[in-house]
């Protein structure tokens, strides 16, 4: 039972390290605001439960696990609202998204403001 | 890196983004060295409330940090000048851990081996900074009070006629006001979890106060500017600030009236170490209340002014 918790442990941990390694390579290669942001969001938001899943498989039953699916449960439903904030705010500022059209006519520049 | 970075950036919205990180990182390397109440605070103060707070300054002022006119060689001076003497001063200090530092020898001893048994609380850090070492944190409330007053007496806290609660800066969101909603309470719950936990755990009147504070910063940022301001008026946030402090000095002029010295707790109840327990537990509630009262009352100060259109 416990090699199992371990094996099951082990898979958490390095699937959300690989899935925060992918968040990062996206954040800094991506061409647009919106396109980093999504990036960022969506890897970071299954990254940290399955890091915190993979921590808690390792704890006994004790405060510190219900804590920690507290934080688990408060991870997944801030950081969306954050990248919709983020996305929001900058909408709100002028920017657009970077679409193919623009891509396609202005040779690559597409309309997104400095 | 992160703080070079900030300095040479001249666009001070991302130099703020920077400074965020840069507390968050301090956060971290705090927990590296084992100090967990000041990495809480650290992370609590530095990456949420300081981050928002700088960015209402820089509402009101440019975002592009100007040019500057001299040249910057006699502050290069003063500066490694200064900086040569305190690396030469900190190389005297004894090195991290030593065990034959100074401070090792008598005083941790006496706190580590007598601080649970006299004081009543597995949080050493607690039991020392607010029974042990209870005036110098009576001085910090009383320096976290006094920035208050003079935000207060340099800004003030103008009613803008340009302030209207309930219209948000970018227009209507669904999404933000429904999961605040669910939210804040949690956050409230959790500053006063923080703030009746430090006993036992890290915690403590700072970290609470400051949460406490957050709760009402983020309804003020979503649902409208000033519209945390009629849910708690800044009147009241005067008369709070001051009963922060009140209280904790009334502890220590409460145990002056019963014949010990200043801030001594042992004689709050029937027996010292209740007493301890006691006082820690008041003081804390009187940094609590003085430290959310400030913080609230400086980002009224920040965020009503005028906008600069």
């Amino acid at each position: 039972m416990t090699a199992i918790l371990e094996l099951l442990s082990a898979i958490c941990l390095l699937l959300g390290s690989v899935l925060c390694v992918t968040g990062g390579v996206g954040l800094l290669r991506m061409p647009d605001f919106f396109s980093r942001v999504h990036a960022s969001g969506v890897t970071e938001t299954l990254a940290t439960p399955l890091l915190l899943m993979g921590l808690a498989l390792q704890m006994e039953w004790s405060l510190d696990l219900v804590k920690v699916a507290m934080i688990l449960i408060l991870v997944l439903a801030t950081n969306p609202t954050a990248t919709h904030a983020m996305a929001k705010a900058t909408l709100h500022g002028g920017q657009r998204p970077l679409v193919f059209d623009d891509v396609k006519d202005t040779g690559g520049e597409g309309s997104s403001k400095p | 890196m992160i703080a070079v970075a900030a300095i040479r950036l001249s666009d001070l919205f991302a130099v703020v983004m920077l400074f965020g990180v840069y507390s968050l990182l301090t956060a971290a390397l705090f927990m590296d060295l084992d100090a967990v109440d000041v990495a809480f605070t650290e992370a609590a103060v530095g990456a949420g409330v300081t981050t928002v707070l700088m960015l209402s300054s820089l509402h009101l002022t440019k975002r592009w940090e100007a040019l500057p006119r001299r040249s910057p060689v006699l502050g290069l001076l003063v500066v490694g000048v200064t900086g040569a003497a305190l690396v030469y001063a900190v190389l005297d200090a004894p090195g991290l851990g030593d065990p034959s530092a100074a401070v090792h020898q008598h005083v941790t001893p006496r706190y580590i081996e007598q601080g649970q048994a006299e004081v009543g609380m597995p949080n050493l850090v607690t039991a020392v900074l607010a029974s042990y070492r209870g005036y110098d944190t009576f001085g910090e409330t009383v320096v976290i009070f006094t920035a208050g007053l003079a935000v207060l007496l340099l800004l003030g806290i103008q009613d803008d006629p340009r302030i209207r609660p309930g219209v948000s800066a970018i227009g209507d969101q669904v999404v933000l006001r429904s999961v605040v909603k669910v939210l804040i309470p949690l956050i409230l719950l959790y500053a006063l979890y923080v703030q009746f936990h430090g006993d036992f755990g890290a915690g403590g009147g700072f970290q609470a106060g400051v949460i406490f504070a957050t709760a009402f910063v983020l309804y003020d940022l979503v649902f409208g500017d000033g519209s945390a301001r009629a849910v708690v008026p800044p009147g009241w946030l005067h008369r709070l600030a001051a009963l922060g402090v009140l209280i904790y000095g009334g502890v220590g002029v409460y145990s002056l009236l019963a014949g010990k010295p200043f801030l001594d707790y042992s004689v709050l109840a029937h027996d010292p170490v209740h007493g301890q327990h006691l006082g820690v537990l008041l003081v804390e509630l009187g940094v609590g209340i003085a430290v959310f009262s400030v913080v609230l009352l400086i980002f009224y100060a920040f965020s009503g002014r005028g906008r600069r259109r």
